[in-house]
């Protein structure tokens, strides 16, 4: 099972080493981890998707709460989720398909260089997941995904 | 007053009320030495390791239930102090250990004496601190003896880079610390509490668990109150030797691998654990899927983490044992019937009969459950007992009359071979109305054996009662009981002679191999002023029984095994 849990932590040294640490020390997965400050106020936020059971999902809660820095885990299942995916194509590619393919995830073409046309799209992770099989075709030399964000409905 | 950071450790310390530093110099600390040296409000105690140094303050802190105080240079000095750190950490002692690092500009360069270690620490502390700035000095030690003591109590790291104790700031030390981002859970929910009460009520074969969260909350009392008010059976743990006293009748006894036979029988008979700051270790449990299998589960600690982490709790309630117990005790006067229970009191009882831990007495040669047992008739409450890791330590658990909660310190999380010498010696410094008793193996008292220099430097006349076999007793038991007895590495019959070499650190050896030898050692140990080491020469083969083989079920415990090589051993050596 998936799970996204978003925890607000004190913005200090070694906070994310203690989070990090937590999750490899007791077997914990991370599929995914994004964390940025949250602007005007003296916490980051970090959005780690994981896998397991429902056991170990309060466990984790649990766990990241007993954790001096962590302020607050948000473990809703109700949220709104983006994850941005950003792919290089060669340039011999149709630049109308992969255009076309990109406006479907809410994406489009940001840049075009004399080698490459870098590509971004935005949408729920397992959508990005689509996304990335049906550009298969068009040969991507690199994909970078950004790990997933999510906020409360 | 502007100071220096050194400075500042110095006034934040007595502050704290702190009475006794136990530490080891060395560059990157040198400016806290320098200060140490200029002021007298304290004692500081040097140890001859690092690790010895964290174990004392960890001895002296499981004693008097104060924080513990340690000091450690960088680099190798620290990383000689991470056992320390873990030992405390799993048995959840409240220890500041101070440490010095690099200068600031040197962080991260590999420079001379040089490890990360915060890095290192983060998973053995509560919590730990790098300090930056001379100016967050005095909160962080403030919050650090806050951490250490507040909730669940644990170990807490303060790594200072040398250029921190040499700047200079104005030193203010806060009167309290607020953390928005840690408020334990003190009280116990009340509808959880009346819940529970309800379940006791319902309860016919009920049984009380008792764990080491009943001696850190200074829970002892109202456990004792609530045992003989109810007149429910009761198990305790290794760490909660004391609390409910050795000659209590409702204590079944220790639980687990090396339980006794009633208390096992009981958990694994029971409908209601009641567990009083527990933790539901694996060396309790045996196999989990077997464990309390009829039972519901009342689970009162005070780490949300340790309900429900591996047995469900059904009534969970979260709080300080003591303050739960407070809230609990008139509900329990007024709606719990003792005689409810009569009829699991009179099985537990016959469980008892049927098989209390026993030994065979020899004349011939001694046998380690006899020291323990006649150490405890003579000494009894007048000493606090530490005990290292193996045979010795379950033999100590089982026939030691411990009679008050913080009477017994022993590594129970990490299972740290070398902690009982320098526990003691915290001991010492703690209680010094206390007999300092630390019964070891002769395995592990090697692991720390200069400490009896530092013993005999500060005159901590801590008696070590060495149970020498010859072995690494504990994993020798295994390798005979599961491994066909082949002895792989476990075979210590290449010894020092340890009474010169006692004595060549300035301490009084004895070795005793009868019984009239022993107590007339152990009498004479007594009366000295300096550390003291009697070799006990044991039977060989003596094991430790019951015991419940590793992921196993409690009911099959063991309660008899017949050795075959232990007659031919009988003249030792």
């Amino acid at each position: 099972m998936r799970k996204v849990i978003s925890v607000m932590v004190e913005n200090e040294h070694g906070v994310l080493a203690r989070i990090v640490n937590l999750f490899a020390g007791r077997g914990y997965n991370i599929e995914s981890l994004t964390v940025a400050p949250i602007p005007e106020s003296e916490y980051s936020r970090m959005t780690i998707v994981t896998e397991g059971d429902p056991e170990i999902f309060e466990q984790i809660a649990k766990q990241l709460n007993k954790l001096i820095p962590v302020y607050k885990v948000i473990e809703s299942d109700n949220f709104i989720e983006k994850e941005m995916a950003m792919v290089k194509f060669p340039i011999e590619n149709s630049l109308s398909d992969i255009d076309a393919l990109a406006r479907c995830y809410n994406g489009s073409i940001s840049n075009i260089s004399e080698d490459f046309i870098v590509v971004t799209v935005l949408d729920r992770a397992a959508r990005i997941d689509n996304f990335l099989k049906g550009i298969k075709k068009f040969n991507p030399i690199e994909i970078v995904r950004s790990g997933v964000s999510v906020i409360d409905r | 007053m502007k100071m220096t950071g050194a400075k500042i450790v110095i006034e934040s310390m007595i502050k704290e009320n702190v009475e006794v530093v136990f530490g080891y110099p060395g560059g990157a600390i040198m400016n806290v030495y320098d200060e140490i040296y200029k002021q007298d409000s304290f004692q500081h105690i040097l140890t001859r390791h690092e690790q010895a140094a964290v174990h004392a303050a960890d001895g002296y802190a499981r004693a008097t239930g104060k924080v513990g105080v340690a000091f450690l240079t960088s680099g190798p000095g620290f990383t000689n102090g991470v056992t320390g750190l873990a030992t405390a950490y799993t048995d959840s002692i409240p220890l500041v250990v101070i440490s010095g690092q690099v200068p600031s500009g040197l962080i991260g360069t590999d420079a001379f004496q040089e490890i990360d270690a915060v890095g290192i620490s983060r998973p053995c502390t509560k919590h730990n601190f790098l300090v930056k700035d001379v100016k967050d000095l005095a909160y962080i030690i403030k919050e650090a003896f806050y951490l250490a003591q507040s909730g669940r109590p644990g170990p807490v790291h303060i790594d200072i880079p040398k250029d921190v104790t040499a700047a200079m700031t104005e030193f203010v030390y806060p009167n309290e610390v607020d953390l928005k981002t840690y408020k334990p859970t003190i009280k116990g929910n009340k509808r959880q509490i009346k819940k529970a009460i309800q379940a006791i009520n319902e309860a016919k074969k009920p049984l009380v668990y008792v764990g080491g969260g009943a001696v850190l909350s200074n829970a002892g009392e109202l456990v004792r109150e609530f045992v003989e008010f109810t007149q429910i059976p009761a198990v305790e743990t290794l760490m909660a030797k004391g609390v409910l006293g050795h000659y209590n009748p409702l204590n079944l006894g220790m639980v687990g691998m090396h339980g006794t036979y009633a208390a096992n029988m009981a958990m694994a008979e029971t409908d209601l654990v009641i567990s009083f700051g527990a933790r539901f270790d694996d060396r309790v449990t045996g196999k989990l899927s077997e464990f309390a299998k009829n039972a519901k589960v009342i689970h009162i600690d005070i780490d949300p983490t340790s309900i429900s982490k591996l047995v469900h709790a059904d009534y969970p309630i979260v709080g300080d044992l003591k303050r739960v117990l407070e809230d609990m005790m008139p509900l329990v006067k007024a709606e719990i019937n003792p005689e409810n229970y009569e009829y699991f009191r009179s099985i537990v009882k016959r469980y008892n009969e049927l098989h209390p831990l026993s030994y065979h007495d020899s004349d011939e040669v001694l046998k380690p459950q006899w020291v323990i047992a006649k150490t405890g008739e003579i000494l009894g409450d007048k000493a606090v007992v530490s005990t290292d890791v193996g045979q010795h330590q379950m033999w100590t658990a089982q026939y030691y009359p411990f009679s008050f909660p913080r009477q017994f310190v022993t590594s129970g999380g990490l299972g740290t071979m070398g902690f009982g010498f320098p526990a003691a010696m915290g001991v010492k410094r703690g209680m010094l109305d206390k007999v300092s008793i630390n019964f070891s193996g002769d395995g592990s008292i090697l692991m720390n054996i200069q400490e009896f220099v530092t013993a005999y430097e500060y005159k901590l006349p801590v008696i070590n009662i060495v149970l020498n076999n010859n072995y690494l007793g504990m994993v020798r038991q295994w390798q005979t009981m599961f491994y066909d007895d082949r002895l792989a590495e476990t075979d210590l019959s290449v010894q020092p002679d340890f009474v010169a070499l006692v004595e060549a650190c300035g301490g009084k050896g004895y070795r005793v191999k009868t019984k009239e030898e022993f107590v007339s050692a152990l009498n004479d140990a007594v009366k000295q002023n300096v550390p003291v080491f009697i070799d006990v020469i044991i039977d060989r083969r003596e094991i430790v029984l019951p015991m419940v083989p590793a992921g196993e079920s409690l009911a099959n415990t063991i309660v008899e095994y017949k050795d075959p090589k232990q007659l031919e051993n009988k003249d030792n050596k």
